[in-house]
């Protein structure tokens, strides 16, 4: 493993430096005939799920199908997805924000060729590489966090409950049975990197133990006055500690009934660790949306309060999940979100038909926020 | 053969989904026959360790990743976020495994020609492992070592042209939906605007001088598909002001439920709901009741039109956004850390998205309420908690701008008004003497 030079002069870093340059520029990469009809789009039609044309006021047609995918990516997926488009797509693709990947061709003719060829891929465990779908009113693809493969926060896993939410989904993902769209979320801590708080399923990594205290190295890595300014309930404080050789340290001290365990003290101080194998585990929201469609936008709500990380397959999360699907698909009037179906028939009804538990941790208490979520009306259903 | 057992993971590969484990399996494999010649600059089996590490991780339902250390390229503040692995011995070729956040085109388009270079630097440089794309919106080389950065960050600004996103306390890659380039809802260039926005601050990209991170997103309609009102600290939602367009014979065509005309486009062919029902479907769910169907002629009362999208959005060839067009702009939506999710709060009902002055009018309130949060943001705090702690009303101060009906949902139903003295006629200074010859105590 020889080191190979990409002509970077570690000696003079200021030589030949290019810096403040940006993305490359987007209509670089437009196909031919998105950027001919840009801005001159007449109408578009989902001709099938994951099949769509656009129609430009030109005339002109442009076809997509759109296929679903991990955003966990190798670069060997990455040279198969170009191979793809450089046989059908004049080289030609986009990703969607939900990490979804789209292969556009300008005539009908070219759709199923390309279709046969993407049906056709499939890993060698036996899941498909490209399976079409994701529009309209059905289940996209979820977008999600780093969880376990990289991220030093996390709660659970994030590659892995996706997977294991969109096998349970995959027809959804393939049909436009739903009342409207319905998106799923995952965020693997309160972090949310990838914010899930108005999603219509939001599957949420959640910590249920305080912090450890590394007393023995937590003044040589942290500020401590960071540590505690940190804490949104003011539960950390400053404190000296004895330890076991006699030595006295300086310190924190933490009233564990005051935490929440949203691990912003972790963020500041690598001896704050909150991760715990039986504390740890996912918090399901329903009823968020970010469209203005008919009704505002919304945060999500808490559900479920908490299930266990259960690897591989996290399979209580998925059962919920599909409760939840299936009351929805079955409940909903045309058109309607989740949120705004379980605030039409009241979220007494949504735990029933659910069959959801409804237990004293779904009550809001953080914050005068509370309050407003607080029943103040004599009507309710029995 | 794997260099691990992962029976945890290899559950992970059956099901139709895309498995990412059976991707990292193939990845490793490629790396470890190297057909291709590669000469690696981080360890070869590095997706095998990383695979070793998840399967840990699987097992103890815990995370194995360190802290970040720093790490970056001379000159820059972000783009690269140090990743240490907490069992070295164990997994050496992960040992030390960084993330590099590699600045996205607007609107996610790409050529081959493109990815394959990008593929190439990274096959050679990093792990070959990558997100397709991050939250944020960036593409993300996930694993390499520190000696790789400046070499990576060489070669893409050097052969691609390219640069790295942002991390840490600065503007975030800001992203954008694909708006006018492929959709006919767009009310104006998402592309173009999110672009010259992310050239025109690239500084404040760089180098961190916030006191936390700040986004921009760009949602062209109020459909709002990246998410915008959720998940930016400003959030651009394109709008119009004028009339909705009709075609009212497209109109009757979806009336007369024909075959070319579905209604949502389409969306909804998965099920039988029965014919399309204008009434129904349209004119009822109209959140503020302001159309009518008689005498096959639709009629909106555009004046109360708020825009929502739902007519337009059911019947695409009658319906069309109008042409006085532009954008809203929202402000200090987050997640939840640290005092509570927050959706972004109307700041800019209209404002003008043009190109030809370099969009000026909207770099002023950009900049007007950076000056504010800059000097007035603590540690870590976000915009929305800003507006929280000093409220709205300084948020106008700052910027400028008159309040409007539009900036609330309701008006405030407590009375504790912070009058300012100079509101007050005749001011706060009195004459206590005075008052107390007219009223003995």
């Amino acid at each position: 493993m020889a080191f190979v030079s990409s002509g970077y002069n570690p000696d003079k870093p200021m030589e030949d430096r290019i810096t403040d340059i940006g993305p490359r520029k987007y209509d670089e990469f437009y196909p031919e005939v998105i950027g001919k009809n840009k801005g001159k789009w007449s109408h578009h039609e989902i001709l099938e799920p994951g099949v769509m044309v656009h129609v430009g006021e030109s005339g002109d047609e442009v076809y997509t199908v759109r296929v679903g995918g991990a955003r966990l990516m190798s670069t060997t997926h990455i040279n198969e997805i170009c191979d793809i488009a450089d046989k059908h797509c004049d080289g030609h693709l986009r990703f969607t924000t939900r990490n979804n990947i789209e292969f556009m061709v300008d005539s009908k003719d070219k759709v199923e060729p390309l279709k046969n060829d993407l049906k056709s891929r499939k890993f060698a465990g036996g899941s498909f590489k490209f399976p079409i779908g994701g529009t309209g009113a059905g289940i996209t693809n979820i977008v999600h966090t780093q969880g376990w493969i990289h991220c030093h926060t996390p709660a659970s896993d994030a590659s892995g409950t996706v997977k294991a939410t969109m096998d349970v989904l995959f027809e959804d993902f393939q049909k436009m049975r739903m009342p409207a769209q319905l998106r799923v979320s995952m965020a693997c801590c309160l972090n949310m990197c990838g914010a899930v708080h108005c999603s219509d399923i939001a599957i949420l990594g959640y910590h249920r133990k305080p912090p450890m205290i590394d007393h023995e190295y937590l003044d040589k890595l942290c500020e401590i006055p960071l540590a505690i300014s940190a804490c949104p309930t003011a539960a950390i404080k400053p404190s000296k500690v004895k330890l076991d050789n006699g030595t006295e340290v300086k310190s924190v001290e933490i009233k564990n009934e005051r935490c929440m365990f949203c691990g912003n003290c972790y963020t500041m101080c690598p001896s704050l660790p909150l991760a715990d194998t039986e504390g740890d585990g996912i918090v399901l929201m329903a009823g968020g949306k970010v469209s203005n469609r008919i009704s505002d936008p919304k945060f999500s709500k808490v559900v479920v309060a908490f299930i266990p990380n259960e690897m591989p397959r996290w399979p209580s999360m998925t059962d919920a999940i599909t409760k939840i699907v299936n009351a929805y698909a079955n409940g909903a009037n045309k058109y309607e979100r989740l949120g705004d179906w379980a605030e039409r028939i009241g979220w007494e009804k949504f735990f029933e038909k659910c069959e959801l538990e409804f237990t004293h941790h779904l009550i809001d208490d953080f914050r005068q926020q509370a309050y407003m979520s607080w029943r103040q009306s004599t009507q309710f259903k029995f | 053969m794997a260099k691990h057992e992962t029976p945890l993971l290899d559950q992970l590969e059956s099901g139709p989904w895309p498995s990412f484990v059976s991707d990292l399996k193939q990845q490793a494999e490629v790396r470890a026959k190297n057909e291709a010649g590669v000469e690696f600059q981080i360890p070869q089996d590095a997706v095998e360790d990383l695979l070793g590490v998840l399967e840990l991780s699987f097992k103890h339902g815990r995370t194995h990743w360190k802290h970040g250390g720093i790490v970056g390229v001379f000159g820059y503040g972000g783009g690269v976020i140090g990743r240490y692995c907490d069992q070295p011995k164990l997994f050496p070729g992960v040992e030390h495994f960084h993330t590099m956040r590699v600045a996205q085109p607007c609107g996610k388009y790409y050529k081959t020609d493109y990815l394959r270079q990008l593929t190439k630097i990274w096959d050679m440089r990093g792990s070959g492992i990558t997100n397709m794309h991050g939250a944020t919106g960036d593409i993300i080389l996930l694993g390499t070592t520190t000696p790789q950065i400046e070499e990576i960050f060489y070669e893409l600004t050097h052969n691609m042209n390219q640069d790295l996103g942002g991390s840490g306390s600065n503007l975030r890659t800001p992203a954008d939906c694909l708006g006018s380039s492929r959709c006919q809802y767009a009310c104006y260039d998402s592309n173009a605007l999110c672009h010259f926005l992310t050239n025109n601050y690239q500084d404040e990209l760089h180098r961190p001088a916030f006191p936390y991170k700040f986004k921009f997103k760009f949602d062209a309609c109020p459909n709002g598909c990246v998410a915008s009102i959720a998940r930016s600290d400003m959030s651009f939602i394109g709008t119009w002001r004028d009339a909705i367009k009709i075609d009212q014979d497209a109109v009757n065509k979806y009336v007369e439920n024909d075959a070319a005309y579905p209604a949502n486009a389409g969306a909804h062919k998965g099920k039988d709901w029965g014919p399309f029902d204008i009434e129904k479907e349209v004119v009822e769910l109209c959140p503020t009741k302001c159309m009518k169907f008689e005498n096959k002629t639709l009629k909106i009362d555009n004046s109360n039109c708020t825009r929502c999208m739902h007519c337009i959005n059911t019947m695409p060839r009658a319906l069309r956004i109008g042409d006085d067009r532009g954008c809203s702009i929202l402000v200090g939506a987050k997640a939840p850390i640290v005092d509570g999710a927050q959706m972004g709060s109307l700041l800019v009902p209209f404002i003008e998205v043009n190109a030809e002055n370099d969009y000026e009018a909207i770099t002023e309130v950009i900049e007007n309420v950076w000056d504010w949060w800059m000097e007035e943001g603590k540690n870590r705090e976000r915009l929305g908690e800003l507006i929280m702690r000093q409220g709205f009303q300084k948020l106008l101060e700052v910027t400028g701008i008159e309040a409007q009906p539009q900036h609330v949902a309701y008006p405030r139903t407590n009375p504790y008004i912070f009058w300012k003295e100079d509101e007050v006629t005749g001011g706060w200074e009195r004459d206590v003497v005075e008052y107390r010859k007219h009223h003995l105590r």
